[in-house]
């Protein structure tokens, strides 16, 4: 009995203290209660993360939702998932050029010039799917090295390559296409039925949300016991618990409620893989360590000989490559290839989405979820204009307005965080 | 009290981690180095002082292998060794802190220790290991930082350089070179950066200090080598060095308003007149 009262009191000899929570001036936030502590003390410390992006959505729903009811039904959110993915996939390629603070204009064209080469291969060469997906993929990948190749060995400034780019692909995008200017792609096309009529619902969506779920908690679980075992600390399991039951219920009840009207996308599914991946790439590999180093400090990664050049290269590729992907699927989604295929609207959305997503402009802080967040912000707004019958001028202005909004609470997070010791 | 290159009788023979002989070095007109030698043993600090344009930066950079030297040899550990660049100075177990730290302010503490070095399982990067490699070197320097887990940009200056410094310890390197590790830091901070050149040394390395600071210099130093005009000035045991005489030995001004003069009006081959 007298021992229990004493515990809290002395961690002394008996309880090792782990390595990283020797030192006495460190905040101990333990269990839960900690881990809500911790939170706040982060949002007041300007370290926002996506906090401002979840309120902007109730907001937007709630808005919406008081103006007109069918917002909030299962057939336009499923809409809102089918239409955010594709660019949402070109939005993941301008957070990776972001993050080296760099940028990319040009993701609208390429992703236009992509599903044109796609397009001409399959129904002007009548040659297979593959053959054109290759083609328009290999299309991007190679546009990517070209600006890689301009920036670090010729020194250009990537604005200045991309929106040549913007005006030399566009232009190529129409060559290729031809006089008639549009191409309606194969109806029957497996690429067609990909990202129209391919949807994951009833019971398959449960086990997909509960298998994702799953996956999640093993690995941290496996992390957890790792950091154990070396004496470090570990969060304490019961904020693990609150956190996957949290996850559980939420992809339980999105499997339910868009499963009324048509259920997952596979397209959308697509898009959210892809998020996951290059979440574990930029935070949990080398190449991803290297490429937030040289986002931070260039002069530093190159003395610590990290191949610069290669993460320049490399990063614009893989934009490339994502546009070409992004131009593809939105290509598929129209069933058709145009003029005005991956125009303005296109280019102004991925990178808004970025950057709304929480991805910052002047590099080394971001991640692979801003394109998420960021898209789905910028098409629940377009969707509710929709709904409510609201002209399209008033949205290019509402997506300016957000757009702003989103920078201006980065530049005040900023703030806090350089009072607060963060950067 | 000026000295010749011969390595005192007095003290204790020890281990040459870095042999450096008649290294010159040249930039058009100008001769930055000539015939200029340093000895560094294990488990020794050497300060290298001068004034501004001495040469003290041309050899830090030409041992870092930024610069290759024009003459000269270089012996690593008794064995000759050609440097040709950074990652061939690494490889040789040659590290080396800059005066401008080279940290990236985004990542955390394990990132910037480890960076361009870090340890992966399975194609993914190992945090767990680094993490505890980290508090291992962070402990071994007896350094005061709180968690290894927060942005650099949230570190006072003091624990910026001690992570500079801890980092220079990553591959088990034999010698540190500190570039005006206490340039920009204050009293209590300077004074953490000196236990952590003593700790180094004590861990068997050899370490060479550039300083400004006489008395940085003179408490953490167990030599100090003076270079002047890119030639070895003298060479101080800790125990002759007083402020006075390596004063006069940086600035090249001996006690007699004689030598002065000459000193002034000694012809200097690089200054040719057309």
């Amino acid at each position: 009995m007298s021992q229990q009262q004493k515990a809290p009191d002395q961690p002394g000899p008996a309880v090792p203290v782990p390595a990283d929570l020797a030192d006495e001036r460190l905040i101990q936030d333990a269990g839960l209660g900690g881990a809500l502590r911790a939170f706040g003390q982060r949002i007041r410390g300007g370290e926002l993360g996506s906090l401002p992006v979840v309120i902007g959505l109730v907001v937007i729903s709630i808005v919406f939702y008081v103006q007109e009811p069918i917002f909030l039904s299962s057939r336009t959110l499923v809409g809102i998932t089918l239409f955010a993915a594709p660019v949402g996939i070109i939005a993941l390629g301008v957070v990776l050029v972001l993050l080296l603070g760099e940028i990319d204009l040009s993701v609208g064209s390429v992703s236009g010039l992509c599903a044109a080469v796609l397009a001409w291969v399959i129904v002007y060469q009548g040659q297979s799917l593959v053959l054109g997906l290759l083609a328009g993929a290999v299309t991007g990948a190679a546009i990517g090295v070209l600006y890689g190749l301009l920036y670090t060995k010729v020194g250009v400034p990537s604005f200045v390559i991309t929106l040549a780019g913007l005006l030399g692909f566009l232009g190529l995008q129409l060559w290729v296409l031809g006089k008639n200017g549009t191409v309606n792609l194969p109806p029957s096309s497996g690429l067609i039925e990909f990202a129209r009529r391919s949807f994951v619902d009833g019971v398959a969506a449960y086990v997909l949300v509960v298998v994702a779920v799953a996956a999640y908690a093993a690995a941290e679980l496996f992390s957890m016991r790792r950091r154990r075992a070396a004496g470090l600390s570990a969060p304490a399991p019961v904020v693990l618990g609150v956190k996957v039951a949290l996850m559980l219920a939420g992809g339980l009840f999105l499997a339910y409620y868009l499963g009324i009207d048509r259920g997952f996308g596979y397209l959308p599914l697509f898009f959210v893989a892809l998020v996951v991946l290059f979440d574990i790439v930029l935070r949990r590999t080398t190449w991803g360590r290297h490429v937030f180093a040289v986002g931070g400090n260039e002069e530093a990664a190159r003395r610590s000989g990290i191949n610069v050049d290669f993460i320049y290269i490399s990063v614009f590729t893989l934009t490339g490559l994502l546009s070409a992907v992004g131009g593809i699927l939105a290509a598929a989604q129209l069933t058709s290839v145009s003029q005005a295929s991956g125009g303005t609207d296109t280019n102004l959305t991925a990178i808004a989405a970025a950057v709304i997503g929480g991805t910052s402009l002047f590099g080394g802080r971001g991640s692979a979820w801003a394109a998420l967040l960021g898209i789905i912000v910028l098409q629940s707004i377009q969707a509710g204009l929709n709904v409510v019958g609201v002209d399209s001028s008033v949205r290019y202005m509402v997506t300016g307005a957000v757009l702003l909004l989103a920078v201006s609470i980065d530049s005040v997070s900023r703030r806090a965080r350089s009072s607060s010791g963060r950067g | 009290m000026t000295s010749t290159l011969t390595e005192g009788a007095g003290t204790p023979v020890r281990e040459s981690v870095l042999s450096l002989t008649g290294v010159s070095k040249r930039f058009g007109a100008v001769q930055a180095l000539t015939d200029v030698s340093l000895e560094v043993a294990a488990g020794e600090v050497v300060a290298l002082v001068g004034d501004n344009g001495a040469g003290k930066s041309t050899l830090v950079k030409i041992i870092a292998g930024v610069y290759q030297p024009d003459a000269g040899t270089i012996e690593i550990a008794g064995r000759r060794a050609s440097i040709h660049s950074p990652e061939d100075a690494q490889a040789l177990g040659i590290s080396t802190v800059f005066q401008d730290l080279a940290l990236c302010d985004n990542l955390d503490v394990v990132g910037n220790l480890f960076l361009g070095r870090e340890v992966t399982r399975k194609g993914l990067l190992d945090e767990v290991t680094m993490e505890k490699e980290s508090w291992r070197l962070l402990r071994s320097l007896s350094a005061k930082i709180p968690s290894v887990r927060i942005p650099i940009a949230a570190l006072s200056g003091g624990q910026r350089q001690t992570v500079a410094i801890a980092r220079s310890l990553v591959g088990s390197p034999k010698i540190v070179m500190l570039d005006e590790p206490t340039a920009a830091l204050g009293v209590a901070q300077t004074a953490e950066v000196l236990n952590l050149v003593e700790r180094l040394r004590d861990q068997g390395l050899g370490v060479i200090l550039i300083s400004h600071n006489m008395a940085d210099v003179q408490a953490v130093a167990d030599r100090i080598v003076v270079l002047r005009l890119g030639r070895n000035g003298a060479e101080f045991r800790i125990e002759d060095a007083t402020t006075e005489t390596l004063v006069a030995a940086i600035t090249g001004a001996d006690d007699n308003v004689v030598t002065q003069r000459a000193e002034r009006f000694r012809p200097q081959p690089e200054e040719g007149s057309p």
